[in-house]
């Protein structure tokens, strides 16, 4: 009980401290906005584009809003030694980390459904399967967010964090078959597509949207979850060996 | 707790970093309601040994128990017990005073109304309750250190790490600071407090450790080190003057006192024997100065200090000033 105290303090601090300021909610708006409109305007084939476009949109405003938000937090914290502070109470470190991530993961949450909501005036979205995108949404944000971790633990300094951040972000957008089929890249990029956590998730956005999944949606939330686990095992560990040195 | 039994207890402590050993197979206990002194110039390693005793840092060897618990293995296992005051203020500087308090009470699991009251209690005592509703970040470097000590003391830990606690403020702030540890500590906290200001340890503290270099070089009571003194005689004179060429003309006047310049205007002249002052004072109006005070100094604990470590208190003073207003070390 006293850690489930701990945890949900941390999230509402960090929720008020960091993601409901305003800076960071007009960012989480206005970003998966542009993001939005950029790409309708290049499709350039009206309203009939949106629900193939909106998968897209929603994957990159959920990944840029969970790892910009996360590695920064993190670094901040860890630089100017508040984050001492956390490694100090009694809680377990998973708990800790836990809730550390919660807040980025409901702010990404709450990025991918901007575009949702801005689609909802100029189309039907009558057609969508909400029972596999809510949990693809969340399940996405939490990869993401666990990746702005692992980003946050590898870095000293808040630029670095987002200098690393992109070295991951932007590949993953272009391979992860969001906005280009997988089928259409070269033979040689494809194995890695296989290994990014987003084209699992972006399979089941974009059959829960327009079309049927790739893959089974079973092999497409397995890994997903797969990669979670992964990604937060290796953030704790490293946790452990760089910052408890 | 009983009286003299170990709150603390490390035996054979090592750590290194790459190739720098911070610690150095040190040992020692502090006992339950004692305020234990780790002293030593900048670099020494108590910063190291209090991370490694809170759990932040993980030592290479050796063991530690808090409270008859072994954190050797696991350093969360006695978190729950301590509280710890690092060196800079780390509080969260987006908010309140009393928010910041309400939040480290939330950490240690306290529910609202109990961290409510307890931060209310602590920012009354420490004489911010005025500005419990300002941003920490807008708060002085004083007011800043006693939060900082408030927010360690929240949960009513029985054992306190100390690390610096009046480094870097005002005289007021740190004369208050030191009432507020001793008064801790009057309640039954046991406190492990690491300082470069001699005669705050020698105020406070009950025992102390020298450490330099990462090795504890000597632990006793300040009585016991102070004993050390016993025999000694020192006079300490105002001069309107160079300091430096009067030391030089009083020890070769002198052979059997030793003399040295502790500022520019100050000179202090000791000796195994009783000091006769009116030589002096004739010899130092001779070479043309003006002696405006002659003052019989008790012997200190920093006396003792710089015996047992070769190292000049003054020095390590200002080396730690000097870290402090570059960043700190």
């Amino acid at each position: 009980m006293k850690g489930w105290i701990a945890f949900w303090n941390i999230l509402a601090k960090d929720m008020r401290a960091y993601y409901l300021k305003p800076p960071n909610i007009s960012w989480g708006i206005v970003f998966p906005l542009a993001w939005t409109a950029m790409f309708f305007i290049r499709s350039g084939s009206g309203l009939d584009s949106i629900p193939s476009l909106l998968p897209g949109v929603m994957a990159v405003s959920v990944l840029f809003g969970t790892t910009s938000m996360l590695a920064v937090t993190v670094t901040f914290e860890k630089k100017g030694r508040s984050f001492e502070r956390l490694l100090l109470a009694p809680i377990p470190l998973e708990l800790l980390m836990l809730a550390k991530t919660t807040g980025a993961i409901l702010f990404g949450v709450a990025n991918a459904f901007v575009p949702v909501i801005m689609a909802a005036f100029l189309t039907d979205l009558s057609g969508i399967n909400w029972l596999t995108l809510i949990p693809a949404v969340v399940l996405i944000a939490v990869s993401s967010t666990f990746l702005g971790l692992f980003i946050a633990v590898s870095v000293s300094e808040v630029f670095e964090a987002q200098t690393f951040s992109n070295f991951f972000r932007f590949p993953m957008i272009f391979l992860c078959g969001l906005f280009f089929p997988i089928e259409q890249l070269p033979i040689w990029l494809r194995p890695l597509s296989y290994i990014l956590p987003l084209t699992y998730g972006a399979d089941v956005l974009h059959g829960s949207v327009h079309r049927p999944p790739h893959m089974s949606l079973l092999v497409d939330f397995g890994l997903l979850i797969a990669f979670c686990a992964v990604l937060f095992g290796i953030s704790l560990r490293n946790i452990r060996c760089k910052w408890i040195t | 707790m009983k009286e003299d039994a170990s709150m603390i207890e490390v035996r054979g402590l090592t750590k290194a970093f790459d190739k720098i050993i911070a610690v150095n197979d040190i040992s020692f206990s502090v006992r339950s309601g004692e305020i234990f002194g780790f002293l030593g110039p900048n670099g020494a390693g108590k910063t190291t040994t209090i991370n490694i005793l809170t759990g932040l840092v993980r030592p290479d060897t050796g063991m530690i128990r808090i409270n008859d618990i072994n954190c050797s293995d696991n350093p969360k296992a006695a978190q729950h017990l301590i509280g710890v005051i690092p060196d800079e203020s780390n509080l969260y500087p987006e908010l309140t005073g009393f928010e910041n308090l309400c939040f480290c009470a939330s950490l240690y699991g306290m529910r609202k109304a109990a961290r409510q009251a307890r931060a209310g209690e602590l920012l009354k005592t420490f004489g911010l309750a005025d500005t419990a509703g300002r941003k920490f970040g807008g708060y002085s470097k004083g007011m800043k250190r006693k939060l900082t000590i408030a927010a360690g003391i929240i949960h009513t830990p029985p054992i306190l790490f100390l690390d610096e606690p009046t480094t870097g403020i005002d005289v007021a702030s740190a004369r208050q600071i030191r009432q507020l540890i001793a008064d801790l500590n009057t309640g039954g906290t046991t406190i492990f407090l690491t300082t470069h200001y001699i005669e705050e340890a020698e105020r406070l503290c009950r025992r102390i450790a020298f450490i330099v270099k990462g090795r504890i070089v000597r632990t006793d009571t300040v009585e016991d080190l102070m004993r050390q003194t016993d025999g000694r005689y020192a006079v300490q004179f105002a001069v309107s003057n160079d300091a430096t060429r009067l030391c030089q003309k009083i020890t070769s006047e002198f052979p059997n006192l030793q003399c040295q310049m502790v500022t520019a205007g100050v000179i202090r002249v000791e000796s195994s024997e009783t000091i006769r002052v009116g030589p002096l004072v004739r010899l130092l109006e001779d070479c043309g100065t003006e002696v405006s005070e002659a003052r019989k100094m008790r012997p200190s604990l920093e006396d003792v200090f710089v015996s047992v470590t070769g190292i000049e208190a003054g020095m390590m003073k200002q080396e730690k000033e000097k870290a402090k207003m570059g960043g700190g070390v």
